[in-house]
């Protein structure tokens, strides 16, 4: 179980963050941070820093807060003030060791999940002002390790998880193989020019779930619906350059994948459960690139899920019997407002859901978004420890009945996997595709 | 004595209106401007429709999570804000003034009601005061200047309560009220009172935000 929450961190080691310190004069540290202030930031960060009151309400809004006994370090505020108070205040003149400490609060002790933007009665955006810290951060070359890692892999191949370029309609063939075995009509069609969708996943599909997308080509198929994958670079919707503040990167990735589907000319992009790529084709990417809107409309796999099912495209054979609970997950949630869509596919594909609570936009964050999870093991205690307050959530969740954990989102369901396994809660944990795959009819599939 | 006391309700409460209204809008229109020079896309992303919707439902007492979560702070908080904006002006003794002064008829409550919120704020400010220095994660994020600004906002009340009552030293305590409340005014856009000017304009970017493209509740 947890050790008690007021016991010092230990000092992590992270190469990306400790050599690049070494390098860092208190010059270049100065500079970097008042030109980042000056020439990229505007209304917003002078308006959410000089109307803050100082009240503190935003605390409880947080996990951390929640979990580290409401230590105040944590609060949403008090990590405002250890990171921009201190660097507007010494216009920029802060040490090494400052920064250090920056990092370690805006990359692994916020997620950027936004629910303390629900609880300040000004509706100051903190997650934004964090994320102007890690843009400093990007700049200086003092992100931690595993995060810019992938970083790297983005900007190299156009891919989270550098997956090759043969690898990936690879990787496609075989699912579609796999697939056939069960359904021996189905295809996954690549490159299909005026298909009504494009349907595009995060790199961690390919590279170690593919079954995922073996599930979703059954669905597809099954739901006759005209849709294709890229067999290019640009099917990649993921983007950690987003929460490294790596902007340019995040509109190199966002151009290349719209643009994939502008060349397959196809009406509209449906993702896969991820959170986190919604929240960058959706909120982040487009706006870099200057959309308003995405350009090529984005369908997230729940509200895809719910057309389906409410359209009578997909029936579902035997509703999944075990009690599940559903998990909210921020970006398409706080992000997207698709929890009833979410609550309507849960009930229609399982006998019993048990709400948690809070729930919908008040759910707790699951702590590994936002990139946290992404910076690796190195933190994986501090992620765990510091969601205590969710491990609460979810024992009573268990205790109402619950015994199957519902999260679509891939950050999600790692982060939740974490603190299901070191707070022993005892709950499988699934994506929507994973019940829907197991209690659809497939009236082309050999067995039945 | 007179000359002090013409002085401060004669020529400074020009000028307590002048730095108090100027202030104000420079501070509005430098950072509408800023929107415009730097972060133009806010203006395509302002809706009225979410803007309002997330100023009337924070405005309203217990109607937000937060609000709920915190009933004393609320009632508190809510009392104190109103009666702070109110009781300035509507009280007896300052409708009597601008009668005098220009001739016009102004509102005014009774003294007890004038009296009782006056109290409810000087309650308020004590109540602040307690919280920054009880609460971790309130006493956390303090600074000086927080005492600063309540002392400011609480040193009118307290003076025109005791000139009120005339308990002690009436002159001087006329005096020091007069030059608290154009203290307080002159303040507003100079200090972390313009929380007042400026939380209208982050709660309508918020509600837009989470309104017209996040489609969920900033509550």
């Amino acid at each position: 179980m947890s050790e008690p929450a007021k016991k010092e961190q230990e000092k992590v080691v992270d190469q990306g963050i400790d050599v690049g310190i070494a390098r860092l004069t208190e010059d270049k540290i100065k500079h970097t941070i008042n030109s980042v202030i000056k020439v990229e930031t505007g209304a917003r960060l002078k308006a959410y820093v000089e109307t803050c009151i100082h009240c503190g309400l935003c605390s409880e809004a947080c996990h951390y807060y929640l979990s580290q006994g409401n230590d105040p370090k944590f609060s949403p505020v008090g990590k405002v003030k250890q990171t921009m108070w201190e660097m507007l205040k010494k216009k920029g003149k802060v040490s090494p060791e400052f920064m250090r400490r920056a990092v370690e609060i805006a990359h692994t002790e916020c997620n950027l999940c936004k629910r303390c933007a629900q609880y300040c009665p000004f509706g100051i955006d903190i997650a934004y002002i964090m994320t102007v810290v890690r843009r400093i951060i990007h700049k200086l070359g003092i992100t931690p390790l595993y995060i810019q890692d992938t970083a790297h892999s983005h900007s190299v191949t156009m891919n989270q998880m550098w997956v090759k370029d043969d690898e990936w309609p690879d990787t496609l063939q075989w699912q579609e193989e796999e697939a056939q075995a069960e359904i021996p009509t189905l295809r996954i069609p690549l490159e299909k020019e005026g298909a009504d969708i494009m349907y595009s996943v995060i790199a961690p599909e390919p590279k170690f779930q593919a079954q995922l997308i073996y599930q979703a080509a059954v669905i597809m198929d099954v739901a006759g619906v005209n849709w294709t994958m890229p067999a290019t670079p640009g099917w990649d919707n993921s983007d950690m350059a987003m929460f490294t503040g790596d902007n340019e990167l995040m509109g190199r990735l966002k151009r290349s994948h719209f643009e994939t589907a502008a060349r397959l000319k196809v009406k509209k992009i449906v993702m896969g459960e991820c959170g986190h790529a919604f929240r960058s084709v959706y909120d982040m990417g487009n706006r870099w690139l200057g959309w308003k809107m995405p350009p090529i409309p984005i369908v997230h796999a729940i509200e895809f899920y719910y057309e389906l099912l409410k359209a009578g495209k997909i029936k579902i054979a035997k509703k999944y019997a075990t009690p599940v609970t559903l998990h909210d997950p921020c970006n398409v949630v706080r992000g997207g407002g698709l929890e009833e869509k979410a609550r309507y596919v849960a009930h229609a594909i399982c006998e019993e859901v048990i709400e948690m609570h809070p729930n919908r936009e008040h759910n707790y964050c699951c702590c590994a978004g936002g990139g946290v999870i992404n910076c690796g093991p190195p933190y994986k205690m501090k992620r765990i420890k510091g969601n205590k307050v969710k491990a609460d959530q979810l024992f009573r969740a268990k205790t109402d009945g619950a015994e199957t954990l519902i999260t679509p989102c891939h950050n999600c369901h790692s982060g939740l996997h974490d603190i299901v396994t070191h707070y022993e809660i005892g709950m499988d944990i699934k994506f929507f595709g994973d019940i829907i795959y197991e209690a659809m009819e497939k009236p082309g599939a050999i067995d039945g | 004595m007179h000359d002090v006391y013409n002085f401060v309700s004669g020529p400074l409460v020009w000028v307590a209106f002048i730095v108090f209204i100027a202030g104000s809008l420079y501070r509005v229109i430098s950072l509408i401007m800023l929107v415009n020079k730097k972060e133009k896309f806010i203006f395509d992303y302002m809706s009225f429709k979410y803007s309002l919707r997330s100023i009337i439902r924070w405005s309203i007492p217990f109607a937000t999570v937060n609000w709920r979560k915190h009933p004393v702070l609320t009632v508190v908080t809510f009392a104190f804000h109103i009666c702070l904006i109110v009781a300035p002006l509507f009280i007896l003794a300052h409708s009597v003034l601008i009668d005098e002064s220009w001739n016009i008829s102004w509102w005014s409550f009774s003294d007890t009601i004038g009296d009782i919120m006056t109290v409810i704020v000087i309650a308020g400010s004590i109540f602040f005061l307690i919280r920054r220095v009880v609460l971790p994660e309130v006493k956390f994020v303090t600074s000086a200047s927080d005492y600063v600004i309540l002392a400011i906002v609480a040193a009118p009340f307290i003076t025109g309560f005791i000139a009120y009552h005339q308990w002690f030293a009436y002159p001087n305590m006329m005096i020091f009220h007069i030059i608290s409340g154009e203290i307080m005014l002159m303040a507003i856009p100079f200090t972390r009172l313009r929380h007042m000017l400026l939380s209208p304009f982050t709660r309508a970017y918020m509600g837009s935000e989470f309104g017209g493209v996040r489609h969920s509740k900033d509550w």
